[in-house]
């Protein structure tokens, strides 16, 4: 476990540098993270990965001896989600990366999450065994047939503890919903429904049942010609189990209520923020286009990423976002260097913590950022090995953009962007985080707060 | 292709496009004047323009489509050179090669029949006009400079700005340039292999509703995003060639768009 330091203000009102740590964890035989996604108590945290497979870490229990030295999350599953297809009317490969987990909330003693690559959605039971019947009077310990001569006398098969075993099962499959590639999944808080999203329309599921969905969004033009703009994130209000919200290419969110009709074309409220005539380019279309949306925990506000930095949106307000944080704005004067490697299509996600008064995004050169909403300060931290040793203190980092330039400062020209952190994830409680930095995944904890305020 | 120039023209794309972006309305005869003038150090607003037209038609050239590709990003690619052609066709500047497009339909037919009748001895050797001035002259001597990986990305880009020189050079004189015409249009289809035309108004069109939404002439993607040092980057870079998707038709049809796009654009 890694520790950074809060952000509030600790004796003399800087930044506290980082804590402890332990030990930081990798995956297995490298594949490039494609989704993170703590379940609702933060027990549990799925990952999932280019080659489709899905790992999950368990926390483990804390230990009452040392309250500070939280429980660590080692591997608990792992398991292949998806394969590679292969289209044949298309003569197109179906990639098998998981672009989303979802969590189920857990009814029972099972653990449900819902995986997709870009075409199907797969709903996977996770349970535990750890206790077998021994005894039993027609097999022997290896299954095998016992002699019937041998038998004599009955015995009732009792249950002995055995090793633990974490079992994964398939329970459904949501094929064949999607033309275009799935973006986005979102249980509803109904906890029977739950939406998939993909470029142009999104659909509505219920968990028991694969053969069918409704549609309940369809952008889609008669005339692809006319084609502008596509849907890129959506999600369910996390208590209102008839909102749900979706957000374009073209910078603009749409909260849609199911009740208003069948099919939700029709927005309920449109968000969107006038552009800058001072900032406009050619490029100002492509870095408006948002690429996560996420309610906050308190269903108040809605927080967006598009290239350059994250807004938080109320719910009440639609002609502009109520606060704006630049994530780097330093790569304003690139945005041509960044259109010609692809750079500037990457999709940043963004996350809140469990109290919703602090915002986090990834960036480049596996610099992440977080945004404290009411004391307005920031925090720019490196996810990588140095940095992450056994007890190590992860330093606050600092691009300069010329000027001034203090010692461990980054010049924006020397940042790797081949090295970004797209997938974040908060614990939904405690200061709890879990960055993918492409191969590898990096949990943090803030040591010294590790309760939320 | 040379790496210094093109990391040189990047930065200045970058300088040029954070000054062009407070230019709404411009001079446009100035510009052309510049352009016209040809030889610069710093190349014209014009010029930046076309190029990072030039750079997002490349983008959205179907180049080795195994997977299916980004729609959004071949969406905002597309909008993206919808914005530049709007803003050209207010500036004039689209004017001038729009008014080559009068013996459009004569050259479609004037391709197609020589597609058909052509010979081994039709084939002139190369002599590429260049349209702009120095602009041009780079990307022909690095074509004639690359190793064969490369020599389909740079031809991919230049064989269309070398299409529309040739268009402008067969106005004049069709006779002489006809040979010219025709290597410039078997560069683009090896490059291209019978992939969809690189038009705004083509990209999206549905070939059969049933099957295919996205029609294979949807956008150029290249398959893996390249991912390097901003430093390092090449201009107009794709891909490397890698086997191709045998999923496109190959009919005159999409020749006669091919030509029809790469006049407008």
């Amino acid at each position: 476990m890694l520790y950074w330091s809060s952000l509030e203000k600790i004796a003399g009102g800087q930044f506290c540098s980082l804590l402890k740590s332990s030990f930081f964890l990798f995956l297995p035989p490298a594949d490039i993270i494609s989704t993170v996604e703590f379940n609702h108590t933060g027990e549990l945290l799925a990952t999932g990965d280019k080659g489709g497979r899905v790992v999950i870490f368990q926390r483990e229990p804390e230990s009452k001896n040392e309250p500070y030295n939280q429980g660590e999350y080692n591997v608990y599953s792992t398991f292949q989600s998806h394969e590679p297809e292969f289209d044949y009317l298309k003569s197109l490969e179906i990639e098998e990366k998981i672009n989303k987990i979802k969590w189920l909330p857990q009814q029972n003693a099972a653990h449900s999450l819902l995986s997709t690559n870009d075409k199907t959605i797969k709903l996977w039971k996770i349970t535990e065994r750890d206790k077998r019947p021994e005894g039993y009077n027609l097999k022997d310990e290896e299954g095998k047939l016992k002699d019937l001569s041998t038998v004599t006398s009955l015995q009732v098969p009792v249950l002995k503890p055995m090793d633990l075993m974490v079992e994964v099962t398939p329970r459904r499959i949501f094929a064949n919903g999607h033309t275009y590639h799935v973006n986005s999944i979102s249980v509803n808080s109904d906890c029977e429904t739950y939406m998939s999203a993909d470029d142009l329309r999104i659909n509505l599921w219920h968990l028991a049942i694969t053969d069918r969905s409704f549609n309940i969004v369809d952008i889609k033009p008669a005339n692809m010609e006319d084609l502008t703009e596509v849907i890129t994130a959506s999600e369910f209000h996390p208590h209102h189990c008839n909102l749900f919200v979706y957000s374009s290419s073209k910078g603009s969110l749409r909260l849609c209520d199911m009740r208003a009709s069948a099919l939700c074309d029709k927005h309920s409220k449109l968000y969107e923020e006038p552009e800058d005539p001072s900032n406009r380019s050619f490029f100002s279309e492509i870095i408006s286009s948002v690429s996560d949306v996420k309610f906050s925990h308190s269903g108040r506000y809605m927080l967006t990423r598009d290239y350059l930095t994250v807004k938080v949106w109320d719910l009440n307000m639609e002609t502009k976002p109520v606060e704006t944080y630049q994530v780097h704005d330093y790569l304003r004067s690139k945005l041509c260097s960044l259109y010609e490697n692809d750079c500037i299509f990457d999709k940043f996600e963004c996350a809140w913590n469990g109290s919703d008064s602090v915002i986090m995004t990834g960036a480049y050169n596996n610099f992440f950022r977080m945004f404290d909403r009411n004391t307005k300060r920031d925090v720019t931290l490196e996810a990588s090995r140095e940095s992450s040793k056994p007890r190590a203190i992860l330093k606050p980092r600092r691009v300069c953009v010329g000027g001034k330039r203090r010692k461990d400062d980054i010049s924006v020209d020397s940042l790797d962007f081949t090295k970004k952190i797209l997938h974040t994830a908060w614990h939904p409680t405690e200061n709890i985080i879990a960055i993918a930095a492409t191969n590898n995944l990096y949990i943090f904890q803030d040591k010294v707060n590790s309760e939320m305020h | 292709m040379g790496e210094e120039e093109g990391l040189h023209q990047t930065q200045l794309l970058d300088t040029m496009f954070v000054r062009g972006l407070k230019r709404k309305c411009f001079d446009g005869e100035e510009d052309i004047e510049g352009t016209l003038a040809g030889i610069k150090a710093v190349p014209s607003y014009n010029l930046q323009r076309q190029s990072l037209l030039d750079m997002s038609l490349v983008k959205l050239q179907l180049c080795h489509m195994l997977v299916e590709p980004n729609l959004c990003r071949s969406v905002l690619i597309a909008n993206t050179v919808r914005q530049i052609q709007e803003e050209m066709t207010q500036d004039g500047t689209w004017q001038m090669i729009n008014a080559q497009n009068t013996g459009q339909a004569s050259l479609d037919r004037l391709v197609s029949t020589d597609i058909l009748c052509r010979s081994s001895g039709d084939q002139a050797e190369g002599k590429h006009v260049p349209a702009y001035g120095t602009f041009n002259k780079d990307f022909e001597s690095d074509q004639a400079q690359d190793g064969s990986e490369t020599m389909s990305t740079a031809s991919s880009v230049q064989a269309p700005r070398n299409l529309q020189s040739n268009m402008w050079e067969e106005m004049e004189n069709p006779q002489e340039n006809k040979g010219n015409f025709q290597k410039s249009l078997d560069q683009i289809f090896e490059t291209l292999e019978n992939k969809s035309p690189n038009s705004v108004e083509d990209l999206f069109s549905e070939v059969d509703n049933s099957y295919y939404d996205l029609d294979t002439m949807l956008t150029g993607m290249m398959t893996n995003t390249k991912m390097g040092h901003c430093d390092s980057l090449e201009t107009f870079s794709s891909p490397t060639n890698t086997a191709s998707n045998s999923n496109c038709k190959s009919d005159l049809n999409d020749l006669d768009h091919i030509v029809e796009i790469l006049v407008e654009s």
